[in-house]
């Protein structure tokens, strides 16, 4: 067994999903993951629900962040998920970003992503949040906890 | 690490695929075990290779390449597999893995049954790599993919070790990189099977090509190819995906690939020791010699 002098890294796929041009909050967020010491897979611009999930799988990541900035997350996140819980990965932590307003978090935790960051998030609080999730149990998309994050006022 | 799991990935499952490959990255469990149960790595069909790294500097297009070539061989039908191979930042351990940017092929919902790939973080302990992308190559090729890609960056030890484990190694170079002797100078080129010269839609690209041959023929040897390729317009990568698959080694550079070899077995077991961290601390203190660490290392080697 070689040694480990700290827990592994945790791998974590960034997707910006459809069509929206804009990556510089998700290059914000991967850097940020990464400078903690994580193993960040970013997949690049105006990738398909389909293509996501499989990177997701193929990585064998522990965490999906997904970024939109177009508007469309309401038809795209909730598609990410369906996705992931139909190809069995139910432990796969998901988070997202980017403009989604408040009116429309609701119906995404539903589906079981853990968290939302709108502009201006420190990056702080989303390594906490990245923290916290795997402390607590089944935080993963299609886990049956109705924990999601919460931004300290 | 379950039983099931490799059992999963034996019948074609890619997520067990990918979590077995996992457990082999963080050393929860050993290659030998793996291949028990999911069966023994296929001997080379004459003489074909089975590995093949590519590798080159930063910036000359290793990635984009590499996309035109998976698409090449994925419309043959070839199963293939890469595992993209990134440094790990030193300080933090963090990696921004990035090839899927570019490798827009594995997207492509004809071909992506047929394309598997894999990013690596070289990691802290980055001189256990070359070993463990090895051993994940056991797994891909015991799994079925008929070639497996390791793509690096040509700069760093360990990355160029990782390249020397492959049956053959291609070098990506790019226009406007120096003369023949800078190509020369990096070392890489002593262990190239074949050069790849991207970029040729940009001026200086023959030229350059042009040298790496002349620097060649001064050697001694058969003359690994060189060819031209654009990436970017597409030009002259059938002629390199389908000169690749059949490409044979040019045995310049068998001692040194063994060397490297050598080397990166032999680092896996120091960094493998179960004393390590007590002789390191010891050596800090000041309390043993490194003499006597090496001793006790290799000692326990010999068992």
């Amino acid at each position: 067994m070689p040694p480990t002098t700290m827990s592994e890294p945790w791998r974590i796929v960034v997707a910006k999903p459809g069509l929206d041009g804009h990556d510089r909050g998700a290059k914000v967020v991967a850097r940020a993951l990464r400078d903690a010491g994580n193993e960040v897979i970013y997949t690049g611009l105006r990738r398909s629900a389909q293509q996501i999930v499989d990177t997701v799988r193929d990585e064998d990541a522990r965490f999906l962040g997904l970024s939109s900035l177009s508007g469309a997350h309401e038809h795209l996140f909730p598609k990410v998920c369906e996705l992931l819980k139909q190809q069995g990965l139910n432990d796969v932590i998901v988070f997202g970003g980017g403009i989604i307003p408040l009116g429309d978090r609701e119906p995404l935790y539903a589906c079981g992503i853990r968290a939302i960051f709108g502009p201006g998030t420190p990056t702080s609080e989303i390594l906490e949040f990245i923290e916290q999730a795997t402390q607590l149990e089944n935080t993963g998309v299609g886990q049956d906890s109705d924990w999601y994050w919460t931004s300290s006022p | 690490m379950t039983f099931e799991i490799l059992e999963s990935a034996k019948s074609g499952d890619r997520r067990s695929l990918a979590r077995t490959l996992s457990a082999l990255e963080n050393g929860l469990v050993k290659i030998d075990e793996v291949l028990d149960t999911i069966g023994s790595v296929p001997l080379p069909t004459n003489s074909d290779w089975q590995t093949l790294a590519i590798t080159g500097a930063p910036g000359v297009g290793k990635s984009c390449l590499l996309d035109g070539l998976l698409r090449s061989w994925a419309e043959q039908g070839i199963r293939v597999a890469v595992l993209a191979v990134d440094p790990s930042s030193p300080r933090t351990g963090g990696a921004l893995l990035g090839d899927r940017v570019r490798m827009t092929v594995v997207d492509d919902k004809e071909l992506n049954e047929l394309i598997y790939l894999r990013s690596v973080a070289t990691r802290k302990a980055s001189g256990s790599v070359p070993v463990i992308v090895e051993d994940m190559t056991k797994v891909l090729l015991a799994l079925g993919w008929q070639r497996v890609i390791i793509e690096t960056v040509g700069a760093g030890q360990s990355e160029v070790r990782c390249a020397a484990l492959a049956d053959r190694i291609v070098v990506v170079e790019g226009p406007a990189r120096g003369d023949g002797i800078q190509a020369e100078k990096a070392g890489l080129l002593e262990l190239a099977d074949a050069v790849l010269v991207n970029k040729s839609d940009l001026p200086g690209a023959e030229i350059h090509a042009d040298e790496i041959r002349e620097s060649f023929e001064l050697g001694a040897g058969s003359t690994p190819p060189v060819l031209l390729t654009s990436a970017l317009h597409g030009s002259g990568i059938a002629e390199a995906a389908e000169m690749l698959l059949i490409l044979s080694s040019s045995g310049r550079s068998t001692r040194a690939r063994w060397r490297e070899r050598l080397l990166a077995y032999h680092e896996r077991t120091i960094l493998e020791s179960p004393q390590l961290d007590e002789l390191l601390e010891k050596l800090a203190k000041g309390s043993i010699l490194l003499d006597e660490a090496l001793h006790i290392i290799g000692g326990e080697h010999n068992e």
